[in-house]
Order: structure tokens, then C-alpha cells, then sequence
């Protein structure tokens, strides 16, 4: 076992006035070093959440990690004291969020944004701290470092901040990089160039990466392995190609299908996936796709389908994924 | 048409730069410079952002026409300026053979029911204490189209039913709904009116892929039903390419590139819209492989101060000297194909 991270049935419940919210029901994943995972899902699947529970960042209450275990690195997360887990926080796992300019502190200049991270988890002087800073912002590609150094975040346009989180998310040299929606906020051109970034670094330090994202053409771009999320659970997973490729669970073939691209002739009417999603306080036994699903049967009632193999490192959670596949859905 | 006529005759516009008889909505040169202004008692304009600067288009009948480009390229300020929500600057924004900016308010309403638009927040742009009935029924109501209650209350019924919603709905509140039905509520609100014209600025742009599709098909499926042209402003090309006849291309004020869709999509001009194209990821590994990945360095400019000549030649992978000095002319390279560059 060379995993760097192993999920292992991690459920994530909020008590609202509203009811209790299954946000993640039993989701099970690992990550190896250096490797790149997406999780992929749409608004309110709990791809966020399952990633907050990794570092603990859940606000209890009314959130509450209720059941499973996190191994990282050889330590279960779940069981560390809270002093004990900020330490592993910003040093082993960095962070990136989707929306830079709440997540830096607007009172601090970039050097201290940085310089703090530094400080607090590597025994630097201050000189030490801000001679790593300044390297930092050269590896993230950020212009005039030294003048940088000295701004404030307002200062910076949304592509820089969004680097200048790389950088704070690098400066400890973590073994994980946990990105949500890294670049949802950002222009497509400044999108290519924070994922391009993203993608060399990681690859030079060896670092390994979650990422977290609605869209599908990041994932393809970027992701060796794919799961897909679906109300709170994981629904299929595999590499990147064997989901696009050839995908196991009705979910993640409407997805696909849903998607309009612009390297396909046009003319062609998209497949939208008929219905809303469920709400997470109202889960029953059976399948929770199956109101939208075209592939539902009775059984999809009784039972929540395993995730089972379907071929060699791509599981499934379907009871009908022997007659799910992108042939039989364009005849 | 008498209206063609009287746009050759009376007011005798500059020749159809994007050519086009039958159009419905011509713009020329239009612009729109908001100011900037210091001091707290005392204020004083210091310098101006040129959100449009210079545009020209035509969207025929019975076309969509998107508008795409990154944000603070002004695609928004376009749509705001025909919808006569902003005054423009300058230039003329001309709709079925009158010029818009010219007309005063009065003239205008009448206008106003023949334009519609669809924004992008369906959260913000629905009145949280009014039910969807109502929501719907406004505009109705403002126009003089149906006065009487009963019928009025037929047609959102129908209206609803027509976007897919349950006529039921009409009792209901916005915060009720999901987003992908807040989305219908405002194409159903847009449609009340019986329009010739939308405005979707980002109308599927906040909405969840599967959900998405759901509301594109629907757009499509109006637009056939009610002969209807569509001014699609986004910045999602693959929405876009789906969804649009022709495509202009914005950049920093300046409309840089307008084809056809296939012909934009397979044959970009403009080194800003081939780096655009380059730049959205395809969702498919095995293409996206194989891609070159040539990344556009360095970011979009203020708009304050835009650089002098091509807007784009600081960030220009084919600049030569000259991009420096003047705004390359929106010129057209093959029939229908139109670029400001000089390098194609």
C-alpha cells in the first residue's frame, strides 16, 4: 500500500431545522502520490463538503462528520486533536479555493499572507520566511515579486490572487494539494494559464492534487482518475478515459451527453438530463438518480446499488451498468 | 418592410458595414465611455472606461447572434445600450428602421415591448415578494396587452407551460424554485410580451450542466416557435457554437473578429480568438491530448486605459510594429468573415 490518502466510508451529515442533509453519504477514494484526482459533480452532489471534511473544516455546528475514516499519510485525520490537525493543515495538505479574494486576507500585504504560512509550520526567521516568499511568487510566475510582495490583495487582478493562493498553497512543500473550483471565477484564458501552472508544478514537486470541479473539460484535461459524484455519493469512478470513454452509470452518461462541444458538428439537439436533482433531506433506499434515470428499473427502488467493478480500476454504482454505455444510448 | 426603405432614404446611415438587407437590429459604431470621476465635493471627471468603443454589427431576422469575449470585454454594455438601459455615447443603435438612441421615452415604450431580455442570475432578477403569476403578468399589465385578469391568468398559465413549468407554479414564490426554474420564470416573464428580439445575457451561464441543456433546448425550441432573434451574450464558446448562427468576438470594447459560427469555429482569424478557442478545455481526454496547448500570456488591460493601437497587441503572439500605432480596420477577409487584424 502506497496510498498517500485512503477515504474510507466518510459521511458528512448538516442538522438543519429543515432536516438532517445526507451532504456525503459513504464515499470511499484514494489518492497516490503525485497523482492527480478530480472529483466531478454538479451544485449540492457534496464534492465540496467531502473535500472540507478532508481537512476539517466542517462548522459544527450544525455539520458533523458522523461516520468513516481518513488515513493520510498514516494518520487517521478523524482522530488527531484539533492543535494536531493544524498542523497537517497549510504544511502536509494546501488549499486552494474557488474565490481568491475571500480567502486571502485583505488586511495583509502578499508578503505576509505568506510569509504567516511559513512561519507558523517551518521553524524560518522572518528573513529566512521572506526570502521563501519571494521564490515562491517567481515559481507561480507573478511579475515584479518584489513590488508584489508589498501589495495588498485588492491590488491584484483575480488571476493573480488566484496564483498568489498557489504559492501560499505550495509554500510549506505539501504532499497534497486539495483545489475547490480553483478556477470557476477566472476568465477562460486566465483559466488555461492557472490550470497549466497547477499541472507543472505538480508534476516538477510531486505533489499530488484533488481537484474539485463542475466542468468536464478541466477534468479532461488535467485528471488521471475521475470519480463522479451524484447526492452525496460517489457513482462511478475510473481514469479520465475510461469515464469519457466509456462510461458505466446512466449519471455520468446524460453528463456527458448534456454538454454541448464545440469540436462536434453542430445542428445536433443536446440530451438535457430530464428533472432536479433530489433533495439531500428526503434520501430513500433506492437509487437517487433513478427519477431522472432512462435505465431505472424496479430493483433501482429497493436497493442503493455497490459500487462494483466493471473492468480493471473502474467501478460503478449501477444496477444496470452491463446495459449502460455510449453505443447502446445512441441507437 | 417600409422600414428598410426609410433607413436608406430619411436617415441615410453609413453603408451596411456587416452587409445584410434583412436585418433586424443594426448597430454603428457605437460606444459607450462611462466617466470616472474624484473628489467628494468637488467632482471632476479624470478619465473615462471604454467599455464599447467603436462597434458595429447586424443580426438579421431570425437569427442568434452571439456575443462572446472575457469579462469587462463590454458584451454586457452592448446589450445594455440597445436595451436603452444605458445611454450610449455615441454611435446608432438601429431596431426595424429606427434609430433607438434618438428616440425619447415615450417613443421608445412601445419599442421597449418588442425587446426583451433574459439576465443571468435567476436569483436576482425575479422580485422575492411577488408570486411567479405575478412576476409574469407585469409586463402584461404594463403594455396594455391583455386587461382582463382572467385572461391575463390564462396566459401565464400557458406561459408556463410553454417553458415547462407547471401552471401551478403561478402561486408559488421565487425562493420556492430552483435555479433551472427561476430560469424559465424569466424566459416566460421575457415572452409575455409577444417580442420579435432577446437579449440573453449569460441566461444559462449560472445554471448546472444537466440543467443547462435543459434551458438551451428550450431557447432553440422558441426560437423556432415564435420566429425569434436572439442576441446571446456569453462567454461559454461551446454554448455559443451550439447555440448561435454568427459569433462576434469582443475584446477590451472592440469587436475583433464576426463569422459564421462553423466558419469562426474551424477557420479563427484573429490571434485572440484562435488563444480563446485554444484555451476551453474539451471534455474528452483523449482530444484534449493531443491538443497543442499554446497558453496566451499575460491578462486583459483596464479599459481605462486600453493600450494604444490593437487592444490585443500587448498580449499578441503575431504583433509587429505597426499594432502598436492604430486599431487594425474591422475589415472583411472572405465573404461574411470579418477580422481587425492585419497579420491575417
Amino acid at each position: 500500500m502506497t496510498k498517500l490518502l485512503e477515504i474510507n466510508n466518510l459521511k458528512t451529515q448538516f442538522f438543519t431545522s429543515a432536516g438532517v442533509v445526507q451532504a456525503v453519504d459513504g464515499i470511499t477514494y484514494d489518492v497516490a502520490p503525485g497523482e492527480t484526482v478530480a472529483v466531478v459533480g454538479e451544485s449540492g452532489c457534496g464534492k465540496s463538503v467531502s473535500a472540507m471534511s478532508i481537512l476539517r473544516l466542517i462548522p459544527d455546528p450544525p455539520g458533523k462528520i458522523v461516520d468513516g475514516s481518513i488515513m493520510f499519510d498514516g494518520k487517521d485525520l478523524l482522530s488527531l486533536s484539533d492543535a494536531e490537525m493544524r498542523e497537517i493543515r497549510g504544511r502536509d495538505i494546501g488549499m486552494i479555493f474557488q474565490e481568491p479574494m475571500t480567502s486571502l486576507n485583505p488586511v495583509l500585504t502578499v508578503e505576509r499572507q505568506l510569509t504567516e504560512t511559513l512561519e507558523e509550520h517551518l521553524d524560518v526567521t522572518r528573513e529566512a520566511a521572506r526570502a521563501r516568499a519571494l521564490e515562491l511568487l517567481n515559481l507561480v510566475g507573478i511579475s515584479e515579486p518584489e513590488r508584489r510582495l508589498k501589495q495588498y490583495p485588492h491590488h491584484l487582478s483575480g488571476g493573480m490572487r488566484q496564483r498568489v493562493m498557489i504559492a501560499m498553497a505550495l509554500a510549506c512543500e505539501p504532499k497534497l494539494i486539495i483545489a475547490d473550483e480553483p478556477t470557476t471565477a477566472l476568465d477562460v484564458t486566465i483559466q488555461a494559464q492557472i490550470l497549466e501552472l497547477m499541472k507543472d508544478l505538480t508534476r516538477k514537486l510531486g505533489v499530488a492534487m484533488i481537484i474539485i470541479t463542475h466542468n468536464l473539460g478541466v477534468v479532461a484535461r488535467y485528471a488521471d482518475r475521475v470519480n463522479v459524484m451524484y447526492a452525496g455519493r460517489i457513482i462511478e469512478s475510473g481514469s479520465a478515459e475510461q469515464i469519457y470513454h466509456d462510461p458505466k452509470h446512466p449519471y455520468t452518461l446524460a453528463l456527458l451527453q448534456s454538454v454541448p462541444r464545440f469540436d462536434h458538428t453542430r445542428g445536433e439537439k443536446l440530451k438535457p438530463v430530464i428533472g432536479q436533482p433530489p433533495d439531500l433531506t428526503k434520501l430513500d433506499d433506492g437509487c437517487s438518480f433513478r427519477p431522472r434515470c432512462a435505465f431505472a428499473t424496479e430493483q433501482c427502488a429497493q436497493a442503493k446499488p455497490p459500487l462494483e467493478a466493471v473492468q480493471e480500476g473502474h467501478i460503478s454504482a449501477c444496477w444496470e451498468k452491463s446495459n449502460v454505455g455510449l453505443e447502446e444510448s445512441a441507437a | 418592410m417600409n422600414e428598410a426603405t426609410s433607413i436608406s432614404t430619411t436617415d441615410a446611415p453609413p453603408p451596411p458595414r456587416v452587409e445584410g438587407t434583412d436585418a433586424l437590429v443594426r448597430v454603428r459604431d457605437l460606444k459607450m465611455h462611462f466617466p470616472v470621476t474624484e473628489g467628494a465635493f468637488v467632482s471632476r471627471v479624470v478619465a473615462h472606461v471604454k467599455a464599447v468603443d467603436g462597434i458595429d454589427f447586424d443580426i438579421r431576422r431570425g437569427e442568434t447572434l452571439g456575443l462572446v469575449g472575457e469579462s469587462g470585454c463590454g458584451k454586457t454594455t452592448t446589450g445594455r445600450c440597445i436595451l436603452q438601459l444605458e445611454n450610449a455615447t455615441d454611435g446608432e443603435i438601429w431596431f426595424d428602421g429606427q434609430d433607438l438612441n434618438r428616440l425619447n421615452k415615450v417613443e421608445m415604450r412601445p419599442l421597449r415591448q418588442r425587446i426583451q431580455v433574459i439576465f443571468q442570475d435567476p436569483y436576482s432578477s425575479l422580485n422575492p415578494r411577488m408570486k411567479i403569476g405575478q412576476i409574469i403578468a407585469e409586463p402584461m399589465m404594463v403594455h396594455g396587452i391583455i386587461d382582463e385578469a382572467d385572461e391575463r391568468d390564462a396566459r401565464v398559465r400557458e406561459l408556463l407551460d410553454l417553458c415547462g413549468l407547471n401552471p401551478k407554479f403561478a402561486d408559488r414564490y421565487p425562493h420556492e424554485m430552483s435555479g433551472g426554474q427561476r430560469q424559465r420564470v424569466g424566459i416566460a416573464r421575457a415572452l409575455a410580451v409577444n417580442p420579435e428580439f432577446i437579449i440573453c445575457d449569460e441566461a444559462v451561464s449560472a445554471l448546472d450542466v444537466s440543467i443547462q441543456a435543459q434551458v438551451i433546448n428550450l431557447l432553440e425550441d422558441l426560437r423556432d416557435e415564435f420566429d425569434l432573434t436572439y442576441l446571446f451574450i456569453s462567454h461559454d464558446l461551446s454554448v455559443v457554437h451550439h447555440l448561435c448562427h454568427r459569433v462576434a468576438v469582443m475584446y477590451l470594447g472592440h469587436i475583433v473578429e464576426l463569422a459564421e459560427t462553423e466558419e469562426l469555429f474551424r477557420n479563427p482569424l484573429h490571434p485572440y480568438t484562435q488563444a480563446l478557442l485554444e484555451a476551453v478545455p474539451i471534455p474528452d481526454p483523449t482530444v484534449e491530448k493531443a491538443r497543442a496547448h499554446q497558453i496566451i500570456k499575460g491578462e486583459i488591460p483596464s479599459p481605462i486605459n486600453p493600450p494604444p493601437g490593437c487592444v490585443f497587441h500587448p498580449r499578441c503572439p503575431m504583433s509587429v510594429d505597426g499594432c502598436s500605432v492604430n486599431m487594425p480596420a474591422f475589415r472583411e477577409a472572405t465573404p461574411g468573415h470579418w477580422v481587425a487584424c492585419t497579420e491575417v
